[in-house]
C-alpha cells in the first residue's frame, strides 16, 4: 500500500481493489450493536479543513472514531489561519502534537501534495482546488459496485461542471483503473482544456448517452468558483444539462443516479430523480464512512508508516 | 454481493497462504494427519460437542478465517448428521484486533458473517485449525465482545502444538502434536488448498506464531 493518498492515480487496481474489499468488511460494522473497532487506538487523525465541508469532515471524523482513532477537527475559520498562519506553520503545529494521519481539505490544488513534505504521518487528501478528491472516487465506485455488482465494463456517464470538479478527475482515473469506461458530458466551456488527455470519452448530446448508460453521476454546478459567465442562464442549463423525471426514464432499468453531494435540487438534478429509488445519494454517504475506515486503517493499521517514520527521524 | 463474496472467498484465502510462504503441495514437510485421520478427529470431536453441550441445541460454530472456516462448517455438518438439525455456522474474521498489528504492513481482512440468529445467550464454539501462541484465540474473543454476550464460549482446534502464550486452553482438540517453536504447522483442508493434511516442517524460527491462522 501507499502511504500517502493524494490522487486517484496514486493506486494501482489491486491496492484500489484492496481498499473496496477492505470496505466491503467494515460496512458490517455499521449493523453491529457496538459500531467500534479497536484497531486504531492510540493514533491521532487530524482534519485540517480549509474549505467548508459537512459530509466529508463528519465521514472523516466518524471512520476515524469508529476505528478508535483520536481525532482532532481543525477548521480555518475561527482558528489561527484567520490570524496569517500559513500552512507550512499549521503543519509543523501538527507535527509536534504527533498526527499519525492528516486529512487535508484545501481550497488551492496541490497543497496535500505540499504537506506531505512537512509532516511524517500519512497525508490524506480530502478534496483540494479543482484538482483530486480521491476518497469521494473511491465510495462512488463502492457504490456502484454494491449496487451493480461489478466495476470492469460499466459505462459511467459524468455529467456538468467537470471543469471545477475535483470529484470527476479522480472519478475518471480510478474508473479507468479500474476498468470502467467513463464519458464525459458538459457544456464546452465547462470542460477543462487537457480532458482530451484524459483516459475518457467526452460528448456533448446528454439525451443520446443515457440509454447507454450503466451510472449517470451529476456534479454539482460549483458557483463558488465560477469567475466568469460559463452558460447563458441556470434555467438553460438546466433544460440542457440537468436531470429531470423524463430523461431519467431513457436510462436502463437498472441504471443508477448518482451526486456527490450538495446538491442544487432543480439545477442539475431534479427532486423527484433525487429522492427516486435509483439514487443512491444517500447510499453514497453510508458507504463513505465505510471507505474512509478502510482508507485509514490500510495507511495507519500496519506497521510501514512506523518504520519509515523511524528513517525519518534518523 | 454474497454470490461475489463467496466466490472471492477461497482465492483470498490462497493469496494469504502464498503471502505466507505456503504452498498447496508444501515441500519436505512430514504428513503428521492424513484426510482420513482428520475427518475421524472432526467426527469425535462433533460427538464431544454434541456430548459437552447436551445435543448442541444452542451452538452456534464460528470458524476463525482462513482455515477454521470449512473446519467449523464440516463441524456443523458433522452435528447435522447426528443430531438432525443443522448447527448455525459462520465465520469470525479477528484482523482488526490482532495484539501484533504494528509489527507488520496492514493485513487483508478476513470475513466476518454471523449467522442472523446472533450470538447473544448462545453457546459459541470457536473453530480454528491450529493453537499454538493463544493470541488470534484472545483477538477472537475481543472480537464476539463486540458481537454480543454468549452464554458460554468454548474453543474447538484441529491441532494443539502447545507453546500457549496466554492462559488460554481448548475445549476440544482433533490431535495434541508436540512440537518445537522452530517447527511450522500447516493444515491444508480441500475446500482451500485442494487436499486435506497436517504437515509438520522445519520453519525459519519461532517469529511466526500461528502462522496458519
Amino acid at each position: 500500500m501507499i502511504r500517502h493518498l493524494i490522487s486517484a492515480a496514486d493506486l494501482s487496481r489491486d491496492d484500489a481493489l484492496l481498499i473496496l474489499d477492505t470496505a466491503e468488511e467494515l460496512a458490517q460494522v455499521a449493523d453491529r450493536p457496538i459500531r467500534k473497532l479497536p484497531t486504531l487506538r492510540g493514533r491521532t487523525v487530524v482534519n485540517l479543513f480549509y474549505e467548508d465541508s459537512t459530509r466529508t469532515r463528519i465521514s472523516f471524523e466518524a471512520a476515524a472514531k469508529r476505528l478508535s482513532a483520536d481525532v482532532i477537527n481543525f477548521s480555518a475559520k475561527g482558528s489561527s489561519v484567520a490570524k496569517g498562519e500559513s500552512l507550512k506553520d499549521t503543519a509543523l503545529t501538527l507535527e509536534a502534537m504527533g498526527a499519525d494521519a492528516v486529512v487535508v481539505r484545501h481550497s488551492a490544488s496541490g497543497a496535500p501534495h505540499r504537506l506531505t513534505r512537512w509532516v511524517r504521518g500519512s497525508v490524506v487528501n480530502a478534496g483540494d482546488g479543482t484538482h483530486e478528491h480521491p476518497t469521494q472516487a473511491l465510495l462512488d465506485a463502492f457504490t456502484m459496485r454494491r449496487r451493480l455488482g461489478r466495476l470492469d465494463g460499466l459505462r459511467v456517464t459524468i455529467v456538468g461542471d467537470v471543469l471545477h470538479s475535483r470529484v470527476a478527475r479522480s472519478n475518471v482515473l480510478l474508473l479507468d483503473t479500474l476498468g470502467a469506461e467513463v464519458t464525459l458530458v458538459a457544456p464546452p466551456t465547462l470542460l477543462p482544456l487537457a480532458v482530451s488527455s484524459w483516459p475518457c470519452e467526452v460528448g456533448y448530446d446528454l439525451d443520446a448517452e443515457l440509454p447507454k448508460s450503466d451510472v449517470v453521476m451529476m456534479l454539482r454546478v460549483q458557483a463558488e468558483r465560477m469567475n466568469a459567465a460559463y452558460f447563458p442562464t441556470v434555467r438553460e442549463y438546466s433544460r440542457r444539462y440537468g436531470l429531470d423525471g423524463n430523461r431519467m426514464a431513457l436510462l436502463p432499468d437498472h441504471a443508477i443516479v448518482m451526486h456527490p453531494g450538495p446538491m442544487n435540487r432543480g439545477v442539475e438534478i431534479a427532486a423527484e430523480v433525487a429522492d427516486s429509488d435509483r439514487s443512491t445519494i444517500v447510499e453514497q454517504v453510508a458507504n463513505g464512512v465505510s471507505i474512509r475506515m478502510a482508507v485509514l486503517y490500510l495507511l495507519l493499521g500496519g506497521s510501514e508508516s512506523e518504520t519509515e517514520r523511524a528513517e525519518a527521524a534518523r | 454481493m454474497h454470490a461475489l463474496r463467496a466466490g472471492a472467498d477461497p482465492h483470498a484465502g490462497q493469496a494469504a497462504a502464498a503471502a505466507q510462504g505456503r504452498s498447496a503441495s508444501p515441500p519436505g514437510g512430514k504428513v503428521v494427519l492424513g484426510s482420513e485421520e482428520i475427518r475421524r478427529a472432526l467426527t469425535r470431536v462433533a460427538h464431544e460437542i454434541l456430548e459437552r453441550t447436551d445435543g448442541a441445541g444452542d451452538v452456534i460454530l464460528l470458524g476463525i478465517p482462513t482455515r477454521g472456516v470449512p473446519l467449523a462448517r464440516r463441524l456443523a455438518a458433522g452435528l447435522a448428521e447426528v443430531e438432525g438439525r443443522p448447527a448455525p455456522v459462520g465465520s469470525l474474521d479477528i484482523t482488526m484486533y490482532r495484539d501484533d498489528l504494528r509489527l507488520r504492513p496492514a493485513r487483508k481482512l478476513g470475513h466476518t458473517d454471523v449467522p442472523p440468529s446472533g450470538v447473544d445467550g448462545r453457546i459459541v464454539v470457536l473453530v480454528d485449525d491450529v493453537l499454538y501462541s493463544g493470541r488470534t484465540v484472545r483477538a477472537a474473543l475481543d472480537a464476539l465482545n463486540d458481537l454480543g454476550r454468549p452464554r458460554a464460549v468454548q474453543l474447538a482446534v484441529l491441532v494443539d502444538r502447545g507453546h500457549r502464550e496466554l492462559p488460554i486452553r481448548p475445549d476440544y482438540v482433533g490431535k495434541n502434536l508436540p512440537t518445537s517453536q522452530r517447527e511450522v504447522v500447516q493444515v491444508l483442508v480441500s475446500e482451500i488448498d485442494g487436499e486435506d493434511a497436517v504437515v509438520l516442517g522445519k520453519g525459519p524460527g519461532p517469529s511466526e506464531p500461528e502462522a496458519s491462522e
